[in-house]
């Protein structure tokens, strides 16, 4: 590795970072339900999927050639400052969702970021508008739905055949089985993830020409990337993991394992067959499912609400922070400069604001702060129809409200109880 | 513009079967082990699984674990 400019180590060390904000934001996908069911303590889960994530950095061989899947033409003059811009874009965007502690995709800001960098520091032919299209918008809209109906039939399933089961009798193999749907879950994103910085790494060095075009990334590459995704996922984004595994809805050990099974199952036949969904909205999506199909389950549609308005954020507002940045490395080095002090700013910003509130191992699986009623909450709380049995009386407002309550903390205070 | 609804069909219609199958078999599995809950009037020995339940548990649970080694195999693979 001889001469690295500074601008290329730059862009390196950001890419690690943003790989870093990549595990932490995902920890969840793989690991939230099997802590909230109480299948592995906190910390052991954080640590289980972060070998995980290593072992699957360095497994496959089949790099990702293309950083972006052909989203962006990486053949139109995209220079070191267009990467570090996406990065910053990307990085960004991840830590604020994670503030907000919503589950949101990584390679969407990743994509988005970059995308934003090269509109602005290329311009439009440097963007494929078709293969964002097949590549981004349809997985983002296709995987909670396919995840999310298979872990519903899943789960429908799985309650009838053991409906006249003692249920602590039960819990126990689902959880084991829970493990290992999530310890493959984990490892295909290790596989995936970190590839994507590896590519991006590589990319980077390909256009300082420190290695040659189409070259596989070095050896030290694959290993920092895997590093640097293995220890954001044992950091944990404990926020995330408490939105996915109890903000959503609450999750009893059959529907953990008919989640994560669904999960696993969707990413990887969607890799396979050349479809590839997004491992976050597959996962959210198997979640809500799994809450669905559950008999007294209740989706709380107010966070998936914030959930999904996240996803179709991603993508604009990773982007227009990455434009920012790109207009703004473009200016020269003052310019780079100044974009690795303003993030630097904002992402301590972001970390001091967390710490107001601190959520991690010990106190992730408490319940969600009281959430105000949601419209579409009271909306289906006024729609539903009354118990069975119960005349209708149109003046019985605390009397309707009591009943929609009481049927929320049972499952809850079950959980609470076979929790380790 | 061409949405490729072959691919989402095929992705759609694997993870139902898929996670379908899995799941119930797994379910069997659990069903095979797990006792049923003590009624009132009913004798003990009643309640433990047979051995012809267990062994259908075994299988399922072989079942399962083959799968997730396939998943294991793809992901390699890939």
């Amino acid at each position: 590795m001889e001469h690295i400019t500074l601008l290329i180590g730059i862009v390196i060390v950001t890419a690690l970072v943003f790989d870093f904000t990549n595990g932490f934001h995902d920890t969840a996908n793989a690991m939230a339900t099997t802590i909230s069911t109480g299948a592995l303590r906190p910390k052991t889960a954080v640590a289980m999927s972060a070998a995980l994530n290593l072992v699957g950095a360095f497994l496959s061989v089949e790099v990702a050639k293309t950083i972006s899947g052909g989203i962006i033409d990486e053949g139109a003059g995209i220079r070191p400052e267009v990467i570090f811009a996406g990065l910053v874009g990307a990085i960004i965007w991840n830590l604020l969702t994670w503030l907000a502690g919503l589950p949101s995709s990584s390679s969407h800001a990743l994509f988005g970021g970059l995308i934003g960098a090269t509109l602005v520091s290329v311009g439009t032919n440097g963007v494929h508008g078709e293969a964002v299209v097949m590549k981004v918008l349809i997985p983002a809209v296709a995987a909670p739905i396919v995840a999310g109906l298979a872990s519903m039939a899943a789960t429908r399933l799985t309650y009838r055949l053991t409906r006249n089961r003692d249920e602590a009798d039960t819990a126990k193999g689902y959880r084991a089985g829970q493990i290992a749907s999530a310890a493959l879950v984990s490892l295909a994103h290790g596989t995936n993830d970190a590839q994507k910085t590896m590519g991006v790494i590589t990319l980077a060095l390909i256009t300082g020409g420190v290695v040659a075009p189409h070259a596989d990334p070095p050896m030290w590459v694959i290993a920092s990337a895997g590093l640097a995704i293995a220890l954001g996922t044992y950091l944990g984004g404990w926020r995330i993991i408490r939105t996915m595994g109890k903000g959503i809805t609450d999750i009893q050990p059959p529907q953990g394992f008919a989640a994560q099974t669904g999960a696993a199952a969707t990413i990887l036949a969607s890799s396979h067959l050349g479809f590839a969904l997004s491992t976050t909205q597959v996962c959210s999506g198997s979640v809500m499912g799994s809450g669905l199909g559950r008999k007294g389950g209740v989706v709380r549609w107010s966070t998936a609400g914030r959930m999904v308005a996240a996803w179709g954020l991603t993508l604009p507002a990773a982007g227009a922070v990455a434009a920012g940045a790109a207009f703004l490395a473009g200016q020269g080095d003052w310019g780079v400069a100044a974009v690795a002090i303003l993030a630097l700013g904002i992402c301590g910003a972001i970390w001091a604001a967390s710490r107001r509130k601190p959520i991690d191992h010990t106190n992730v699986n408490d319940g969600p702060a009281a959430e105000p009623v949601g419209v579409v909450t009271a909306a289906l709380r006024t729609v539903s129809p009354p118990p069975a049995g119960q005349p209708v009386r149109v003046s019985d407002g605390p009397e309707a409200v009591d009943a929609a309550d009481t049927a929320t903390p049972a499952p809850r205070a079950k959980a609470a109880t076979v929790t380790r | 513009m061409s949405i490729d609804w072959a691919a989402l069909g095929q992705v759609f219609g694997v993870t139902l079967v898929v996670t379908v199958g899995i799941v119930g078999l797994f379910t069997v599995g659990i069903v095979g082990t797990s006792r049923k809950p003590q009624r009132e009037g009913e004798a003990a020995v009643a309640t433990a699984p047979g051995a012809g339940a267990r062994a259908g548990a075994v299988a399922a649970f072989a079942m399962c674990a083959a799968a997730v080694a396939y998943g294991i195999y793809l992901i390699v693979a890939a």
